[in-house]
């Protein structure tokens, strides 16, 4: 990475720290109060359904928004004080791939050296170094409009980085991608993060969050309503869960009080599907197959089951994450 | 400082570079006016009476001019789709001079006039157009042409960061400014017209641009015409300029 001025975090060492974001749009209130923090050199996931706030979010932290109240510091600078500072330290690509369709990947990675004040041959050079690395070289003379939509993408991202910025911002990076070209996306972005760089992106995936972040915050109407690392989110909707098919529905009782002792509430029967939510991983399948065993309880299938970001997603929003709410692109 | 003039001049490459790539726009620009030389000389030329110029000397300043006031759209149909397309984010994310955007647009449009003028002065002669005055007056009116079409192309930024999409920029832009050239001296004049509209076209900017015109490279009597034209070209920038940058302002930061 290139040598930036050694002062990327804030007081609180954080590279990004939100505090109490407001903002609204007319009569629409998009953020009632944001609070982050995110780590350098880690990712923070905003998990959210469109509508939610979270383009809001990215768009005041590099600098394209005002916020009404609230603070927010990107690598120790403020966004609305030190806007013009900050502009040298963040990359942003956003969900719409903002290349020139009309020149070529090439000129487009020039072009944008040469804003961020380099010369031509330095930003030609750069610009030829980040399609080799996003695998573009051979299209670095067609016309970006040629482009397939996973090319335009990369070609994106490659733009965000010429400066080679120690934040990186990433509004909804693999939104209407292939698989293929989500998955290269997903390791280009945790290439980036083992090289150090801080990433902030907004998915209303699950497996993205999931698979990338170190961090999430669930965002919904204009708050964050929970936050924590993936694992700690799956926690709280509760820890792992046992799910047994019995081979014979009557002897569901008996499976119950056999299986008692291994959890703290009551197991649940719906049929022939026993669910237990269990204390500890480690030898929870041998124990519960043992005490069936012993009750003579058979046993069909048996599976032990974390719950998923799809189950947090629901227990705090009371919705599915991919549900449409088009409130904040209405008002954008 | 510095920086606004480098970055408006990237900028202003950006918009020249793309242009061949986008054919449809240079066909507007160049295959479009000379079809309207062609036309008002050869179909309506021959009916109109314009005292003391042979009707190709009448009608190459004028319709020049017309032609230069509509170079600007290329400004107003790029800006709004770089708007919508997530590029003006881009930029303005970057730490690059804040006008650089909206002055490399207009920058970028003086070329492309300059182009479209020169194509329709050698059709001009061709059809029998000819200067009627020196080097110096030759000179000073390209030099008002090019600033009367970056006069528009504000004018045009303007629209473009005003309307939503190119579609509505394109027929607001024609709308607003076609009758404008045609109620003028540019093609007729202006004696010929019912009163109301003599009045207005004895006002209106592109008649006193389009006298100038006449009078640098056909030795008419100019009056104040000359620098009638030069001090409009220089309002029109200095109202509709700050008008499209606190557009820009404004619609950048949504």
């Amino acid at each position: 990475m290139r040598a930036v001025p050694s002062s990327p975090e804030s007081p609180s060492g954080a590279a990004v720290s939100v505090k109490g974001l407001v903002k609204s749009y007319g009569s629409v209130r998009a953020l009632v109060g944001v609070d982050l923090e995110v780590a350098p050199g880690t990712v923070l996931g905003l998990l959210g359904p469109n509508g939610a706030g979270k383009t809001t979010i990215i768009r005041i932290l590099t600098t394209l928004l005002r916020p009404d109240a609230g603070t927010a510091e990107v690598a120790g600078l403020d966004v609305v004080r030190d806007a013009a500072t900050l502009r040298e330290r963040i990359g942003l690509a956003g969900q719409y791939a903002a290349v020139d369709e009309n020149l070529t990947g090439l000129e487009n990675l020039t072009m944008v050296g040469r804003l961020y004040g380099e010369t031509r041959a330095v930003a030609k050079r750069r610009g030829n170094e980040l399609l080799e690395r996003f695998d573009l070289l051979d299209a670095a003379g067609r016309a970006a409009k040629t482009y397939s939509g996973g090319m335009r993408r990369r070609l994106d991202l490659a733009a965000a980085l010429v400066a080679k910025p120690p934040v990186l911002f990433l509004d909804e990076p693999t939104t209407g991608l292939d698989p293929r070209s989500r998955l290269q996306l997903w390791e280009t972005i945790e290439g980036l993060v083992a090289e150090g760089t801080t990433v902030l992106l907004t998915t209303q995936y699950l497996d993205e969050a999931d698979r990338l972040a170190t961090e999430i915050a669930v965002i919904d109407h204009g708050r964050v309503l929970a936050g924590g690392t993936p694992d700690e989110l799956k926690d709280r909707v509760g820890g792992e869960r046992l799910e047994i098919r019995l081979d014979d529905a009557s002897y569901a009782q008996r499976a119950v009080s056999a299986l008692s002792p291994l959890c703290d509430e009551p197991p649940t029967v719906t049929g022939d599907l026993v669910t237990v939510g269990v204390r500890a991983r480690g030898g929870a399948i041998v124990d519960a197959v043992r005490r069936l065993d012993e009750a003579q309880v058979g046993v069909e299938d048996i599976a032990l089951r974390r719950p998923t970001l799809d189950d947090v997603f629901l227990a705090l929003t009371g919705h599915a994450a991919e549900s449409d709410d088009e409130r904040e692109e209405a008002a954008a | 400082m510095r920086r606004l003039v480098t970055d408006t001049l990237v900028i202003a490459e950006r918009n020249l570079v793309r242009l061949p790539r986008a054919p449809e726009l240079l066909v507007a620009f160049t295959v479009q006016p000379i079809m309207f030389v062609l036309l008002f000389r050869y179909v309506f030329g021959g009916a109109i009476s314009t005292p003391g110029f042979s009707y190709a000397d009448f009608l190459i300043p004028g319709i020049i001019v017309q032609n230069i006031a509509f170079g600007g759209f290329v400004t107003a149909l790029g800006l709004n789709e770089d708007l919508h397309k997530g590029l003006i984010d881009r930029f303005r994310s970057l730490p690059m001079a804040r006008a650089a955007v909206l002055a490399g647009r207009t920058l970028s449009d003086v070329v492309t006039n300059a182009l479209s003028a020169t194509i329709l002065v050698i059709t001009g002669l061709i059809i029998g157009f000819s200067f009627h005055t020196n080097v110096p007056h030759v000179l000073a009116g390209a030099a008002l042409l090019l600033l009367f079409g970056y006069a528009f192309s504000w004018v045009f930024a303007f629209l473009g960061m005003l309307v939503k999409s190119a579609e509505a920029a394109n027929s607001v832009g024609f709308i607003a400014v076609f009758p404008l050239t045609f109620i003028s001296s540019a093609f007729v004049p202006v004696h010929s017209m019912p009163a109301v509209l003599r009045d207005f076209a004895e006002v209106n900017p592109f008649t006193i641009t389009v006298n100038a015109m006449r009078s640098l490279w056909l030795g008419a009597p100019a009056g104040d015409n000359v620098w009638g034209a030069f001090v409009w070209a220089l309002v029109i920038v200095a109202i509709f300029a700050p008008l499209a940058v606190a557009r820009y302002r404004r619609a950048a930061g949504q």
